[in-house]
């Protein structure tokens, strides 16, 4: 397919940058920010993302979706990084709708509706250290009458404590550090066994210290098969990857447009900081970064959607070179905005905050790049 | 099946059918591409088997009209000739600067004669063409030229000096830039074709740092160049040249790699995995060199389907040659003390150092690293100033 966008998805992404500009601009963040919201969020948002068929965008029609695919979900969440706009899109309507759409029927149907309407949460419990490392899951689910006992605990669990459900990732079978032998379960806010620390980010998003202790859950809480889990993990993480990175480039660009503004505006020496050549050679080639960024997202989000073999390669390199692009864009932000861009008043460092979150979401430019290496073939 | 994929399956029944086998591999180096021309000597059978059959289907200039040689096809179905062509490893039938710059020039600013003489004569690989831009005194501020052509009447008599003319010495004619009128600086310039075999036209080799000499000073004494042979009108050749000058920084942008999304990290494992450090920078590279593929096809969707911003080639040119630099860095410190021999077979005469000096080149040649910044901060990011 070409690289560019066709006039539906234009369409698409003028109704989503009218609906975050309006609806979700950097004042929604920081009003929630303000009241020390524990959601990190407002649940009312999430319910105008559902009215507006946000939520539903990548459940298939057939589950009473809009069936649409990765560029899709992508464009809506280049508006969310733009706008700073707070909500529960990546992680439950992107990383846990991949993971559901390869569960049976049943799961589908008990947890598709509820994210149709924007009342259901779900948080992605995989990681466990500080760093991403899926493949070294250590957290046992041990075969316990009807089904498993899970025993260990997960990090990182963005929006966890305002989850209704987690989609845990245990090891059934094989040794850390092997991908076989995985799998993961749809486990429920209230089972017995769970418990969950909250904790605020950098970015003021909340995520949670998830603590399993021997929380037992039926058979039909498997999503996918056992043992098999790598497979849909894969797909869940590689849409969260490239959908943060689709994020990101929202970010870099929203703080790149805000930073080149200033440039044209801020005097000093009698002049427009912007006539200076050693700023202006610095914004174009950031500028250059996000357009590479721009296209290695597009590309990726474009070969998952095609089911295409190099589809992986790629979505760990937009991953990187996005995050990469992104945090390049945040820094000359801060550093071009001068003494105003280390103030909490102006919205660069607001940037700068979600940028790292985001860098670090399902793996940083340096997991990335690694990936990108061993794929090559060193 | 919709009509791309009757063209697919088309275009390759065609590839599988007319290229010879021997020109579905590799290149080993610039002895075997066909630069086409007068004096051109053609490298074995296959290579001139595999020219006139690409002529004769208007393949050497896929996207050009039929009647100027070319195959008439539309974007979208060059890009899946260009595509299949990749697939089964076929070679260029054709390098020139006829096709990436005159060629595109031509067609928006030559007259209906000129594009059924001159692109014909290209797409055909007839003649072999040079560039005359840059003077001694005018690199960057390239509008700055001397190169004078007196009027006679009905011809032009030129004088002056061009500088870093690729190929000069193998060319067969030059496009060339001659100021026409000394009092108006931009609007005082015309661009005129000619033979390089016109009396007073002389050519001196410059040998570079890679023991290379792919540039030549070009010498013009009392040369008589025809009025007809002039591309658009007299005095606004500034225009024509800044148009060809953006088709020029596409194609040098196109040079970031081998036209492939192939890693070279692979072949150099054993080295490698003994080097984190530098098997870190490798991987860095990859991203940044699989983010250009995809930015250099979403740049040519763009473009060619007219959303491209008028100066992003520039960014492109910067992109695309700051990577190939870096890529050639990284060879060369892969290759340790082995890349740095310069004549020996085992280092094949010294082709890797040969090479990563030649790429410091690509950020200077048509138009410096800088001045792409600067165009690009002026014209697509509208920051102030002069």
């Amino acid at each position: 397919m070409a690289m560019t966008l066709n006039d539906d998805q234009n369409m698409l992404r003028d109704t989503a940058r009218d609906f975050m500009a309006r609806e979700a601009p950097v004042t929604h963040f920081r009003k929630f920010r303000d009241m020390g919201c524990k959601d990190g969020f407002s649940q009312g948002l999430w319910k105008q993302f559902a009215e507006i068929g946000f939520t539903g965008i990548l459940i298939p029609e057939a589950d009473g979706g809009m069936g649409m695919g990765q560029i899709e979900a992508g464009i809506v969440l280049e508006e969310i990084g733009r706008n700073l706009s707070p909500s529960p899109f990546l992680t439950t309507s992107v990383a846990a709708v991949e993971a559901l759409k390869l569960a049976d029927k049943a799961m589908r149907d008990r947890w598709f509706p509820g994210i149709l309407a924007g009342e259901t949460v779900i948080g992605i419990a995989i990681e466990e250290g500080v760093k991403h490392r899926p493949e070294k899951i250590a957290c046992v689910a041990q075969r316990s009458g009807n089904g498993f006992k899970l025993t260990g605990q997960k990090q990182f669990v963005v929006q966890g404590t305002s989850s209704d459900m987690l989609i845990v990732a245990a090891r059934t079978a094989g040794a850390v550090g092997e991908t076989d032998g995985l799998t993961l379960f749809a486990v429920d806010k209230d089972a017995a066994g769970l418990s969950m620390e909250a904790a605020r980010l950098v970015d003021s998003a909340m995520a949670a210290h998830v603590k399993l202790e021997g929380v037992q859950v039926n058979a039909d809480a498997v999503i996918g098969d056992v043992d098999g889990g790598w497979a849909v993990l894969s797909k869940m993480l590689d849409a969260g990857r490239v959908g943060a990175a689709a994020e990101m480039v929202g970010v870099g660009t929203g703080a790149m447009d805000m930073t080149f503004e200033y440039l044209k505006t801020r005097k000093q020496f009698d002049r427009v900081i912007g006539e200076f050549q050693a700023l202006q050679h610095r914004a174009a080639h950031l500028y250059g970064e996000m357009e590479g960024a721009r296209s290695i997202v597009l590309k990726a989000q474009s070969l998952m959607d095609e089911g295409h073999a190099k589809a992986e390669i790629y979505v760990a390199a937009a991953k990187a070179k996005a995050g990469l692009a992104c945090n390049l864009s945040v820094r000359e932000g801060v550093q071009m905005h001068g003494g105003i861009g280390m103030t909490d008043e102006y919205d660069i460092g607001l940037y700068m905050k979600r940028d790292r979150s985001l860098n670090e979401f399902f793996g940083d430019a340096y997991y990335h790049a690694d990936r990108v290496a061993t794929m090559n073939g060193y | 099946m919709s009509d791309l994929d009757t063209f697919r399956a088309e275009a390759r029944a065609w590839l599988e059918e007319n290229c010879p086998a021997e020109m579905r591999t590799p290149a080993k180096g610039d002895e075997d591409v066909c630069w086409g021309g007068r004096n051109f000597v053609f490298q074995s059978e296959a290579q001139k088997l595999w020219l006139e059959r690409c002529v004769a289907k208007g393949y050497t200039v896929p996207d050009w009209p039929k009647a100027y040689g070319g195959a008439g096809l539309s974007p979208q179905e060059t890009k899946i000739l260009r595509q299949e062509m990749a697939k089964l490893g076929c070679r260029s039938p054709l390098n020139s600067f006829g096709i990436w710059m005159l060629g595109p020039a031509l067609l928006k600013f030559g007259t209906e004669e000129q594009k059924v003489h001159y692109m014909g004569q290209i797409a055909r690989g007839e003649i072999r063409w040079c560039q005359g831009y840059s003077e001694p005194g005018s690199g960057s501020d390239l509008v700055s030229m001397q190169t004078f052509g007196e009027d006679k009447g009905d011809h032009w008599v030129v004088n002056g000096q061009k500088i870093w003319t690729s190929y000069a010495d193998k060319a067969d004619w030059i496009f060339c830039l001659v100021r026409t009128d000394k009092t108006n600086k931009y609007q005082g310039i015309s661009f005129l074709l000619f033979d390089m075999e016109t009396p007073g036209v002389s050519t001196k080799p410059i040998k570079l740092i890679s023991g290379n000499s792919p540039f030549c000073e070009t010498f013009f004494d009392n040369v008589v160049v025809p009025k007809h042979q002039i591309v658009g009108e007299i005095n606004r050749g500034w225009d024509v040249a800044k148009y060809l000058l953006g088709h020029e920084r596409e194609m040098i942008s196109g040079m970031g790699g081998d036209g492939g999304v192939t890693s070279i990290g692979a072949a150099m494992k054993a080295t490698l995995s003994q080097e984190p450090v530098l098997r870190a920078q490798m991987a860095l590279f990859d991203v940044d060199n699989l983010t250009f593929r995809a930015h250099g096809e979403r740049f040519m969707d763009e473009w060619k389907t007219g959303k491209a911003h008028p100066a992003y080639s520039n960014l492109m040119k910067y992109v695309g040659t700051e990577l190939n630099k870096k890529r050639n860095e990284l060879v060369m410190s892969i290759g340790g003390s082995q890349a740095l021999e310069w004549e020996s077979e085992r280092a094949n005469g010294g082709s890797k150092a040969r090479n990563w000096l030649r790429t410091k080149a690509n950020s200077i040649e048509g138009g410096t690293s800088e001045v792409m910044l600067n165009v690009v901060s002026k014209r697509i990011l509208e920051m102030p100033g002069g």
